[in-house]
């Protein structure tokens, strides 16, 4: 039972560290959003053997762990679940990519290149999409959305499917304590009592996720995050972070970096 | 002073069809009125207070709030005067901190951040909470949260307080707290409540009701004193009156 406590924990926890104090936290929300997803597109968009190419993309969750000051190793334990599954995507390339290539004297698939490749950018992806979480609030995520004007309908959605997991979780805690301490010899759930426990979960956080848009409607949530206009200006800081970035994406998908650098050290001691 | 009054005349409302929760409720409630609304479990006072800001909108009769009938259309123009409390915190408090929380709703009216600030400022010191300021909500006790609770309404400046039971989870310090700070609101307040000494000490107007209707409308001492009354709609004497 003390997982689900810590899933708990965990998004809360979230939550604590998307609103500290932090330079890059305060960053304009749309401006990381953006980056992200542009991040992703290159990242994406590099050829299935480009695997020195794609290495050099890792700048960007680099430098973003720097400067939001987050816990790699933390970090990298939290994704634990995700991160063994995105690995999975490629494990076939191997079998189907038998061409060989030769590489430093070694004769290999260059399916094991592909697979490789696909899971750096699997890696990356989430990576990115982490940082973007570890250093925006909830709130200000919807906000950068309504910005670019993603229906108000698709923006509640995405904000109180966030608010629920911790609801439901809640629940989920609840049902099974309760059932824990009337069950004391059995390990997990019975069977024959899965259907009318899920069903009261379903029911119960229904009922408490709709008091919780209740509590929101009735201190005037609707829908929009204007409010967040106030807090939230443009700076010059937030566009030159986006020029710089941009900047760097494009040269390092147009320019093999890591060979560059490599060419440049190599001479200065060849 | 606000001039801002409730009207329900002959409301009923029912979940299911032929299972009516409320019937034929009529009363009116004055701009300086402190009224308690008690009753044995189920009989039907939150559903009374969430029909009051339109949670619910199913029922008949009317209900208006300053001459506004309470319907779909009129809610975001009601709900800015009316500061409702749950039952249950965890429900009411969906922020990660308290400051976030109480700010919420002066943010969402579009006050300027100055002003959010000075309005949660001020609502923290009316609960006496200011220490709990920063403090992350999953790691408050049930008591804070239910004073954070009561500080996110009064940060609204609210026409109308309503409070479903608003003294549960709180030690008997903060409950003393939160008697003086409904006796210090001098607008209108309606609390459904099963704390009867609570009643007692913060209203001068008494609803009792039993399976859905109005049983007794009437100054709370005399209400609250009549045990025939009480014992007979599934209440007791308050504890302070009852003998050892």
């Amino acid at each position: 039972m003390s997982k689900i406590r810590n899933a708990i924990y965990e998004i809360h926890h979230m939550d604590t560290i998307a609103s500290k104090d932090q330079w890059v936290n305060q960053i304009h929300p749309l401006v990381k959003f953006v980056l992200t997803i542009v991040y992703i597109a290159t990242v994406v968009s590099y050829d299935k053997y480009d695997i020195i190419g794609l290495a050099g993309m890792m700048v960007y969750p680099l430098a973003m762990f720097i400067l939001a000051e987050l816990s790699f190793k933390d970090s990298l334990k939290r994704l634990r679940v995700v991160l063994p599954l995105v690995c999975v995507i490629g494990i076939f390339n191997p079998f189907f990519d038998r061409v060989p290539v030769q590489i430093g004297g070694l004769t290999i698939n260059a399916g094991v290149i592909s697979m490789i490749t696909l899971m750096i950018k699997g890696v990356f992806t989430v990576l990115a999409s982490y940082l973007l979480i570890a250093t925006t609030s909830i709130e200000k995520l919807c906000f950068a959305f309504r910005l670019i004007h993603i229906p108000k309908i698709l923006v509640t959605q995405i904000l109180l499917t966030y608010r629920y997991i911790t609801v439901l979780l809640e629940e989920v805690n609840r049902i099974t304590q309760a059932y824990a301490l009337r069950a004391p010899n059995q390990k997990g759930v019975h069977f024959k009592v899965w259907g009318s426990l899920t069903g009261q979960l379903l029911l119960r956080s229904m009922d408490r996720a709709g008091v919780v848009y209740e509590s929101m409607t009735l201190r005037g949530y609707n829908g929009n995050f204007d409010y967040m206009g106030a807090k939230i200006r443009w700076r010059w800081q937030d566009i030159l972070f986006a020029a710089v970035w941009l900047c760097i994406f494009w040269v390092f998908r147009k320019i093999p970096v890591i060979i560059v650098i490599g060419n440049l050290v190599g001479g200065l001691f060849g | 002073m606000s001039h801002i009054h409730i009207d329900v005349e002959h409301v009923s409302f029912a979940y299911e069809k032929k299972k009516e929760i409320l019937k034929d409720i009529c009363f009116h409630a004055g701009e300086t009125d402190s009224i308690g609304l008690v009753g044995a479990n189920g009989v039907g006072k939150s559903t009374l207070l969430k029909l009051l800001v339109g949670l619910d909108l199913g029922f008949t009769g009317s209900i208006r709030v300053e001459e506004v009938p309470v319907q779909k259309e009129t809610l975001p123009q009601i709900r800015e005067k009316i500061g409702y409390v749950f039952q249950d915190s965890d429900s009411q408090l969906f922020m990660s901190t308290a400051f976030e929380d109480i700010a919420f709703a002066p943010r969402n009216y579009g006050l300027p951040e100055a002003e959010v600030e000075h309005r949660v400022n001020a609502a923290l010191e009316m609960t006496g909470i200011t220490y709990l300021k920063d403090k992350q909500i999953y790691k408050m006790s049930g008591g804070e949260k239910k004073l954070v609770s009561i500080a996110t309404i009064l940060s609204m400046t609210p026409d109308i307080i309503l409070m479903d039971e608003p003294s549960i989870a709180l030690d008997p310090r903060n409950r003393r707290n939160l008697i003086r700070i409904l006796n210090s609101f001098e607008h209108l307040k309606i609390i459904a409540s099963h704390d009867l000494d609570m009643v007692w000490d913060t209203c001068e107007r008494t609803i009792l009701m039993a399976n859905g209707e109005i049983i007794c409308d009437g100054p709370t001492k005399e209400v609250l004193s009549n045990q025939e009354l009480l014992e007979a709609n599934g209440l007791e004497l308050p504890l302070f009156m009852q003998k050892r």
